[in-house]
């Protein structure tokens, strides 16, 4: 079901469906319309999906066996089953019970995770496959389940629901058998779509006409692309067959929402898995963070350890037993079958052995606590009260909790800009109307220059040319009306943002495919000319009340190689005019007439100014000159070769001669904050590549309109030249789609060594795939920095899915973005909390959380090794099997998990310090792994040298004269170890922790309690069922001696007193910026933005300060 | 048009959702730091005189009796023919022996930290369970069975328990006066009372009816103290001493103990004959074997690395703040006080 981005990319270009292969025979599909087979023999019936979308993986069935194998086929797991196996099989050290119990502790906690989520896939299938649908059966109308939706089935669909299959529309409630749809949730595009009926169905409006109905619909087999589709209806009247052909413009999609329209029959053509929306669901991406890469790079490190320290055992076994005086003492003799059996199967098992004895090493948890801290730690991005916005009600979402701590990791952002930076809402703000520049004021065109007291005279008083401009303008456009009372939350979770400025008044809400025009009919309406209906053949407009009546004759639509649009109407007095609008550049070419010049210098102004523009011109037809017109247009739009071209030159036909009117200027509103975002970013050391704000002091440098290869090498090495030659600290690059591609193709590097060289890129008119182009050239140049890439539109998804980090922003282009990003955020400004806080804190958490892993694991079962030199590489263990099961999932496994949740240190500006992935770097790794030696050596050789000499070590106290003179053995031995190792490993954590909340404090205090009282118990009673009570009152024994408890004092002090030494020194001779800041965080002069950025608890004594200091 | 979007996903603004938890957070400044250091080394330097006093005033005797060397004592003993062999070790004390006084056995080279022989034994048949007198768990292999009947106790480990025999004598006035040794609780409590039970059955050697002593052993286990009949079977002082298995190869156990009679207070000074069974055989493996006459004092035994230990990380931590307050002078930052 995954199409990959290639294979998406292709079927947009219209190229066969690569990634979809169907699993039918036939490549068409014949629906019988209502299932009303045909009565003949040589009917077969088709097999089709039914209706039921199923995004979960595991049924209850199939949950356990399909879990475990997915379990299994992780490295780690399968290893550790693997040792589990030896153990069954030969004789090992330790009982399968010891590796077998945190496997299955691992395997459950991991499967009771995914049984969760799955478990919520379920419920939202079951919402969605139990949605309540209209469907006809057997003459009436039935209400049933969306799930039960077989293909055939006539779906009856209200105003405002959406589709629960692909349908054929039949017919509508008007007339002309025509609805309108929204698609937002498919491909994010707002505008309300207008889609056609068949003549000949669109008259069974209702159930009874339908039930009348004999029709056969042939079309394609499924397909992911959205917006294709082929077929024919064969409407069988009268006993003649009427064969109509069938396009997207006939096909409702699943997802898709009706709109200003009552209702709609259709007649189901794919269902459930088979319709375009599921076909076009993608697996979610498999991004693997930075830190995972390492970790594993660490695991295989681990690995080898254990591998040598298991050969090595091995071979010193076999050195050491060649003498027989230690091979086979007379106090241990050996078995026949010891003595007969092979030595290289002995050597094999012995090898097997100690790899089992030392296989701890390898922390089998680990996996397990970073996958609950990534998906526990996940909550608080969506808790976040900042990260939520308020005016839309959404508050961040996470969708990959893999990728927390890359968050933290980031070089490069690369931000799109409408609707990422902007607020995707226009508002009208100038225009230039034959030459003379206006502004809106109070809801009034006002011309540049003439002040606010001389408003009442202007009132009304409109010339001909601004009035006609308006015309224009209120004409002009393919908006449409939906005349709804809107509800609640404006049409459901897809579309919360359809509450537009000002115009609730009467109920009437523009839907236009670009937010450019609806801005512009809106504000021709606040003058005066309102644009009230149109219906397909006339289009209505109120000027100052007065109703006028246009006859809609031709739309020439926008395509992108004309760059504008125009419409042919016949006005109320019976002239034929035209009205076009458009780029600048795609219109003023073909004026003749109007103030040209000074036109073309307002536009330039306003573009300047950040404005976008447009420019609109008429044109009036003589009779003879329309009737002209008329007849190239029909004769090219019936054409049945080269319709394209021939559609091309009537058009270059029509649009000439034209009569400037003026141009028009459109605000996008930048966001809230989002220059403070972007220089927050900044300071932290991350790059932005975006459309640029730049900042006042740079240094801007252009590569532009570069058409050839020669001219762009030229340009850039330029460009890098200036950088190296101004000096001027910040630079900023401004790069267009063309010259680009220009770029990519032949001059890679110089372009990377340019952009690395500047701290902003812009780049404009980028195609999608371009964008993700870029990101990609910079993933992977040599540096292989952290890229994220964020956007809002469908257009961004391929840039999403590149980087390393995707975030989408829920803001008005639908869903597409949001659903296919790793994060999803509802304003740009946010931002820089889910990176400089969010992002920073889950690395560090996740950094410390791996490294101690290792740490702790090397204490753990380094005694073990150094123990085999002392019993003859005779796999004794040191510790209990309890005691080795339970290290890593009761004793040590909670206050790394909560540290790894809670911890937390610094301000946002100290994000550099962890760049490049620094604290799991290999210096840092071999840190921790080398500090687990030395203690694993002080533990041990501590022990030993109290020990050794083995005196007694029991006091002669008076109370306890009797029988207190013992002597310790080897369980005491190990459990003393064992004792001495679980208090340091949890009190270097504890050295390791910043921020104490009262969780740490229980976990860290309990888990030390919890060992102790475990010990207790353990040791405690003789245990039914166990084969040797080794530890009965071992532990007790050991707590009574006076000298133990020195011994426990002394190696704990000695193994944390150089690192506690190691942490003051550092912090003085070179701190890093993050000690330095906690050092003088008081006297830290910040900001109030800063304040916003910063962990809350300690922006709240910032702000105290502060306010107590003015 | 609604202007008013709902707020139902608004996240809960508690302490806990939002991160900003209550949370001591400490810091490790120098003016912490120092003072603590040179704190807890100066506790660390008193604890380590005390122990290291402590451990130099506690009087030890120790003696090797392998018999090795030509000029040995026990010279005559070592050699494996022998059998029933005595030598006789004489020593003085100079002064007072204070009591109480212990009395170790050593061996060295010795593994009984050995996986396989440390699991050949029957924890089943130790705690009396009748049914593993006839059938031992096969880890007692191959000590398992003499011919086809079970050994009890059955295994490597029991079976290998040291049984040389010790007495001691005192000079006095040219006649030998027998130090009395008290073989009463030198193992654990728990052992001797809980984890180790005889079968039941009186008298204990019919318990035991139907399996045979373990090889190396001269009488069955009923037998192993003729002079206490409670002191037998696998609740025998020795025989539990022995079966708690040493950490390491080179080790001691503990034999008697002296604290009855006018010895109670110690061993005066005068001229002792310690005689020595001599039984076990070590040379095999180069082992060594040696008595010890050892007092305790509040933290046990005889053990200078405690307090040495404790001195010296002590010094360091004085040391270490000394140094971090010279660096700490040296490199202040300029802006913190």
């Amino acid at each position: 079901m995954c199409t990959s981005d290639e294979s998406e990319l292709a079927t947009v270009t219209w190229q066969s469906s690569s990634g979809f292969d169907p699993p039918h025979q036939s490549d068409t599909r014949t629906v019988y319309v209502a299932n009303r087979f045909p009565q003949h023999g040589h009917y077969i019936p088709q097999r089709f999906a039914d209706n039921r979308i199923i995004s979960s993986k595991y049924t209850v069935w199939n949950f356990v066996p399909k879990n475990l194998f997915e379990q299994f086929r992780r490295i780690a797991n399968f290893y550790f089953i693997i040792i589990f196996l030896v153990q069954l099989m030969i004789d090992t050290p330790t009982s399968p019970v010891t590796s077998g119990l945190p496997l299955f502790f691992v395997i459950t906690v991991t499967a009771i995770k995914q049984g969760y989520e799955d478990w919520l896939r379920h419920k939202a299938d079951n919402e969605v496959n139990g949605a309540p649908v209209f469907v006809v059966r057997s003459g009436s109308l039935v209400q049933t389940r969306s799930k039960n939706i077989r293909v055939g089935d006539i779906v009856r669909v209200a105003k405002d629901e959406t589709f629960p299959a692909d349908l054929v529309l039949l017919s509508s409630d008007r007339l002309e058998g025509t609805c309108h749809i929204t698609t937002a949730s498919l491909d994010g595009e707002t505008n309300l779509k207008t889609h056609f009926s068949v003549a000949e169905t669109s008259v069974c409006q209702s159930v009874s006409r339908l039930e009348a109905l004999q029709a056969v619909v042939e079309c394609q087999q499924p397909d992911p692309d959205l917006y294709r589709f082929v077929g024919r209806i064969t409407v069988t009247q009268q006993g003649e067959e009427i064969v109509r052909p069938l396009g997207p413009e006939n096909l409702l999609l699943r997802g898709a929402r009706l709109k200003n329209t009552k209702e709609i029959f259709g007649v189901a053509v794919y269902t459930g898995m088979e319709s375009k929306m599921a076909l076009n669901y993608k697996c979610k991406s498999q991004k693997r963070s930075a830190v995972e890469k390492s970790m594993n790079s660490f695991l295989i490190i681990y690995l080898c350890i254990l591998l040598f320290e298991a050969v090595l055992s091995t071979i010193l076994k076999y050195a050491w037993q060649a003498e027989t005086q230690w091979d086979e003492p007379f106090y241990n003799q050996k078995t026949e079958q010891e003595k007969n059996s092979s030595p290289i199967l002995k050597f094999i098992s012995d090898f097997l052995a100690f790899s089992v004895l030392y296989n701890y090493i390898i922390p089998i948890s680990l996996y397990v606590t970073v996958e609950m801290q990534k998906f526990l730690g996940s909550f608080f991005i969506g808790w976040d009260l900042d990260l939520y916005h308020e005016e839309s009600d959404q508050k961040a979402q996470v969708n990959t909790s893999d990728l927390n701590e890359e968050l933290g990791q980031v070089e490069y952002v690369f931000t799109d800009k409408t609707g990422t930076l902007t607020e995707n809402e226009m508002y009208f703000r100038e225009c230039s109307i034959n030459g003379v520049k206006y502004q809106e004021l109070n809801g009034k065109l006002v011309p540049e220059g003439m002040m606010d007291d001389s408003l009442d005279s202007s009132n009304a008083a409109l010339t001909g040319e601004e009035l006609l401009f308006l015309k224009a303008v209120s004409l002009c456009h393919t908006v449409q009306i939906s005349y709804d009372q809107p509800d609640g939350v404006g049409g459901g979770a897809g579309d919360p943002f359809s509450h537009t400025n000002g115009f609730s008044a009467n109920y009437m809400e523009y839907y236009a495919s670009s937010p450019d025009e609806k801005a512009l009919v809106e504000a021709t309406k606040r003058m005066g000319v309102a644009f009230t209906g149109s219906n397909g053949e006339t289009m209505e407009i109120k000027t100052f009340g007065k109703s006028e009546k246009y006859k809609l004759l031709h739309v020439l639509e926008f395509d992108a190689n004309r760059r504008r649009m125009s419409v042919i109407l016949e006005s109320p007095s019976g002239g034929k005019v035209l009205f076009t609008k458009g780029a600048e550049s795609a219109v003023l070419p073909f004026s003749t007439k109007g103030e040209i010049e000074k036109t073309r210098l307002h536009v330039d102004e306003f573009a300047l100014k950040g404005l976008r523009t447009l420019v609109v011109a008429c044109r009036h037809f003589s009779a003879e000159e329309y009737s002209e017109v008329e007849r190239q247009l029909s004769a090219a739009r019936t054409a049945l070769q080269q319709r394209e071209e021939r559609l091309q030159e009537a058009f270059a036909f029509i649009e000439r001669d034209l009569q400037l009117l003026g141009a028009t200027g459109v605000e996008d509103r930048l966001q809230d904050k989002v220059q403070e975002t972007i220089e927050a970013l900044r300071l932290a050391g991350i790059k932005v590549l975006s459309c640029g704000h730049f900042h006042r002091t740079m240094n801007i440098l252009e590569l532009l309109q570069q058409h050839t290869d020669n001219e762009c090498a030229e340009q850039l090495r330029l460009l890098a030249r200036r950088i190296k030659e101004d000096h001027v600290i910040q630079h900023g690059l401004v790069v267009d789609g063309a010259s680009l591609s220009l770029a990519l193709r032949e001059h890679e590097k110089l372009f990377m060594d340019v952009c690395k060289n500047c701290s902003a890129v812009l780049c404009c008119r980028m195609a999608p795939l371009q964008k993700a182009k870029v990101v990609h050239l910079f993933k992977t140049s040599p540096e292989k920095p952290i890229t994220l890439a964020i956007g809002d539109g469908a257009n961004d998804v391929s840039m999403i899915q590149e980087a390393h980090v995707g975030i989408g922003i829920m803001g008005k282009e639908g869903r597409q973005a949001v659903r296919n990003s790793d994060y999803a955020i509802a304003r740009f400004k946010f931002l820089s909390k889910l990176l400089l806080v969010h992002g920073h804190f889950y690395y560090i958490r996740i950094a410390h959380l791996v490294q101690y892993f290792f740490y702790k694991n090397v204490c753990f079962i380094t005694p073990q090794f150094l123990y085999q030199f002392f019993c003859l590489f005779s796999q004794q263990t040191l510790y209990d099997g309890a005691y080795l099961t339970l290290y890593n999932i009761f004793f040590t496994s909670l206050p790394i998990l909560v540290y790894s949740l809670f911890e937390q240190l610094t301000k946002p500006a100290l994000y550099r310090d962890i760049s490049g992935n620094s604290l799991l770097s290999f210096r840092t790794f071999l840190y921790w792994t080398l500090l687990g030696f030395c203690h694993a050596f002080i533990f041990f050789f501590g022990s030993y040298a109290l020990m050794g000499e083995d005196t007694s070590l029991m006091g002669n106290g008076q109370i306890l004269r009797a029988n207190r003179q013992l002597m310790f053995g080897n369980w005491t031995f190990g459990t003393l170890v064992y004792t001495v190792m679980v208090i340091t490993v949890t009190l270097q954590l504890a050295m390791e922790t910043h921020y104490w909340t009262w969780m740490n404090h229980f976990v860290t205090w309990g888990s030390i309690a919890f060992y102790f009282i475990f010990s207790l118990f353990y040791g405690g009673i003789i245990w039914p069922f166990v084969q040797t009570q080794d530890m009965y009152f071992v532990f007790v024994q050991l707590l009574s001696s006076g000298s133990a408890w020195f011994t426990i004092i002394i190696i704990i002090v000695t193994c944390l007193f150089p690192d506690m030494l190691k942490k003051v020194l550092y912090r003085h001779l070179h701190p890093t910026r993050t000690q330095k800041s906690q050092m003088y965080s008081n006297r830290v002069v910040i900001g109030d933005d800063f304040i916003a950025l910063q962990p809350l608890s300690r922006a709240k004594t910032q702000l105290g300060k502060i306010r107590a200091d003015s | 048009m609604s202007k008013e979007v709902g707020t139902e996903n608004r996240p809960d603004n508690t302490a806990f959702t939002q991160q900003r938890l209550p949370a001591w957070q400490p810091m490790l400044s120098a003016g912490i730091v120092i003072p603590g250091f040179v704190l807890i080394g100066l506790a660390f330097i008193g604890i380590g005189v005390a122990l290291f006093v402590t451990s130099r005033n506690i009087q030890v005797l120790e003696r090797d009796y392998t018999g090795v060397e030509r000029d040995s004592f026990c010279y005559g003993c070592s050699d494996l023919k022998v059998k029933n062999c005595k030598c006789n070790l004489n020593f003085t004390l100079d002064k007072l022996f204070e009591g109480p006084v212990f009395f170790y056995y050593g061996l060295s080279n010795y593994f009984q930290n050995y996986r396989q022989y440390g699991n050949s034994k029957d924890a089943n048949q130790l705690s009396g369970d009748k049914e593993y007198f006839t059938e031992p768990d096969e880890s007692c292999a191959p000590y398992e069975r003499v011919g086809d009947v079970p050994i009890a106790p059955c295994g490597a480990l029991p079976n290998s328990m040291f049984n040389d025999t010790f007495k001691l004598y005192q000079m006095v006035n040219g006649t030998r006066v027998e130090v009395p040794f008290d073989g009463k609780g030198i193992s654990w409590w728990t052992d001797y009372n809980i984890k180790y039970r005889n079968p039941p059955g009186t008298p204990l050697s019919k318990a035991f009816e139907g399996t045979t002593n373990p090889p190396f052993w001269p009488r069955p286990a009923y037998e192993l103290d003729t002079t206490d009949p409670s002191n037998n079977g696998f609740i025998n002082q020795d025989f539990l001493v022995w079966m708690r298995r040493a950490a390491l190869p080179d080790f001691r156990k503990l034999y008697r103990r002296i604290t009855e009679g006018e010895y109670a207070k110690g061993l005066p000074a005068g001229k002792y004959t310690l005689v020595i069974g001599y039984n076990y055989p070590v040379r095999a493996f180069n082992g060594k074997k040696k008595v010890v006459f050892s007092n305790v004092s509040w933290m046990g035994g005889k053990n200078k690395f405690l307090g040495i230990a404790y001195l010296v990380i002590g010094s360091m931590c004085v040391v270490m703040s000394i140094v971090m307050l010279i660096v700490y002078a040296k490199f202040k930052f300029p802006d913190e006080e």
